[in-house]
């Protein structure tokens, strides 16, 4: 279990990281999202020991990362955005030199790096230069030794950056797996990856989290509005006139004219009440046929849109 | 500290550095070794240590500048300081490493020293000691350019830097001794007592004493530790 307690971060005047806290325990994947620059980096920096947080602690299993680092360190995997690999070296060697330093018993370390290997896809690499490898493949080798030594905490920076849509999934599926046994904090700025991957997400801005719960409460928390979206045959006042009489209708929004001969409306209602056998009923008995209707939850993505927006007005 | 020590060894020679380094510095020992000793018929090595040491000076950078300038650079200190090691083994692995490669480039002036024992009768402790001076003075450069190396993310820079603090020790023990300051008539003395030639030269004139032997190794501790302060201090301020 890794967790963060009101860690902050400030370089000069700038807040990098501003009151971040979370915990992420075994068998869980917090996805970590936020725009470039919204301190994603900064934050899981602190949180592998790479820098020290000017405020805050970071605590693995109750043990501080600045008083117990070789204990901590030992337990954390980390994959930065831009992974730590030697050009000169042979793959083989990297995930050697990895495990080394990540203290993996001397005799099992040929053992592990197969293991590592055979995880990420790499057995066929193990003796080409880095230098050499693709974009995809370095990352893999970058995720091979974050996964050095079995740490029990993973923080893998944008770990899908520059891959190849078939890459991506095959790294997702990876992490998935991961999931069940380890503690991991993913970042990123790519809302259907953690809407994939995580079942929870904390949303940051400028270096604060603005939001942090499951996907699920994420969603439909926000308010207790249920929207609606209708397209209907006929004219706007027909169609506004049949729909405003409908018992527990809250707000209509006209849309206006998608379609020929239709238009469009917003119905909006209290979250218990669905209107829509309500409606598609109403305007059938009235000749105005519902050609199109769908259900508007907020997706991740509009609660991305509003949080951060917020923070820039 | 030994993955980190055997992986900088490695790399010295994974890239051309290690062998150009090796190169230069047993070109101009051959050189030295022609003009000094066989042309002059003079089982001297001191000769020799005296007229490398100052072109030590210029090619020393090459050995050091991307130890940790480099790390930085390529963001794989980001691995190294994630680890569980500590900053301080981080450091002395890559500095055994740097000095491993000087003694092994050491090793191969044997030649000269065969060359020598065939063809004269040299002082057989007279040239291990000053074999031992020279590789103090080296692993004292070794140190200056390991700390120029953490403070810059260039090699070019850790090069150019670890050049002028080293032109700047010579400098100094050079004029020191005919500095007449006033008020400060204690400083001639004081930058006497701090040279690292001096304390050379008595190796290659056959003197080993512990005095001088603390003096160097104590020269490197104190490097060394500014090395690992300065890491640490940077992962403070900087993101």
């Amino acid at each position: 279990m890794i967790e963060l307690k009101n860690v902050t971060k400030r370089y000069g005047d700038v807040l990098a990281a501003d009151n971040v806290s979370f915990r992420v325990e075994v068998g869980q994947i917090l996805g970590f999202l936020g725009r470039n620059g919204a301190g994603k980096s900064t934050t899981l920096s602190i949180a592998s020991g790479y820098i020290p947080a000017t405020e805050g602690q970071v605590l693995l299993d109750g043990h501080d990362i600045l008083e117990e680092p070789r204990y901590v360190k030992r337990r954390i995997g980390y994959l930065p955005e831009q992974p730590p690999l030697y050009p000169d070296m042979t793959v083989d060697e990297y995930l050697r030199f990895a495990c080394r330093i990540k203290e993996v018993d001397k005799r099992r370390v040929a053992s592990h790096v197969g293991e590592l290997c055979e995880l990420t896809g790499l057995t066929d690499h193990r003796k080409r230069l880095i230098r050499h490898l693709s974009k995809g493949y370095c990352q893999r080798v970058g995720m091979a030794q974050a996964l050095a030594g079995n740490p029990e905490v993973l923080l893998l920076d944008e770990p899908t950056v520059g891959l190849d849509p078939k890459q991506i999934i095959g790294i997702r599926e990876l992490i998935k797996a991961l999931g069940r046994d380890h503690a991991i904090v993913l970042s990123s700025h790519i809302l259907t990856e953690v809407a994939d991957v995580c079942e929870r997400v904390a949303i940051i801005g400028q270096g604060r989290i603005l939001a942090q719960d499951t996907l699920d409460n994420l969603a439909g928390g926000q308010d207790d509005a249920r929207r609606v979206r209708l397209r209907a045959a006929g004219a706007e006042g027909e169609i506004a006139g049949v729909l405003n009489a409908l018992p527990g209708l809250r707000a209509l929004e006209p849309m206006g004219v998608k379609e020929p001969g239709t238009f469009d409306f917003i119905l909006e209602s209290a979250r218990a009440d669905d209107l829509r056998p309500a409606a598609s009923n109403a305007l059938a008995a009235a000749g105005h046929p519902v050609v199109m209707m769908r259900p508007m939850d907020m997706n991740l993505e509009d609660i991305f849109l509003r949080l951060t927006g917020e923070v820039d007005s | 500290m030994g993955a980190v020590y055997k992986r900088e060894l490695q790399s010295y020679f994974y890239t051309p550095l290690g062998y150009v380094f090796m190169g230069v510095f047993l070109l101009l020992t051959g050189i030295f070794f022609l003009s000094g000793n066989l042309l002059q018929m003079s089982a001297n090595l001191g000769v020799l240590f005296d007229s490398m040491s100052f072109l030590f000076m210029l090619i020393m950078p090459v050995l050091t500048m991307r130890l940790l300038s480099e790390e930085k650079r390529m963001r794989t200190d980001q691995l190294l300081l994630t680890s569980p090691l500590p900053v301080g083994a981080i450091v002395l692995g890559k500095y055994l490493a740097a000095i491993t490669v000087l003694a092994l480039t050491m090793l191969l002036t044997a030649p000269c020293v065969v060359i020598l024992f065939i063809y004269g009768a040299p002082h057989a402790p007279l040239i291990a000691s000053g074999y031992l001076g020279f590789f103090l003075l080296g692993a004292s450069y070794v140190a200056v350019g390991i700390l120029m190396s953490a403070l810059t993310e260039s090699q070019l820079t850790a090069a150019v830097a670890t050049f002028g603090v080293n032109l700047m020790i010579q400098f100094l023990e050079s004029v020191g001794p005919s500095l007449d300051v006033p008020l400060m008539p204690w400083l001639p003395s004081a930058i006497g007592w701090m040279s690292l030639y001096d304390r050379y030269y008595a190796f290659t004139a056959g003197v080993v004493s512990t005095a001088d032997l603390i003096y160097f190794l104590s020269f490197i501790a104190v490097l060394l530790f500014l090395t690992a302060r300065v890491i640490d201090r940077r992962r403070w301020r900087s993101a």
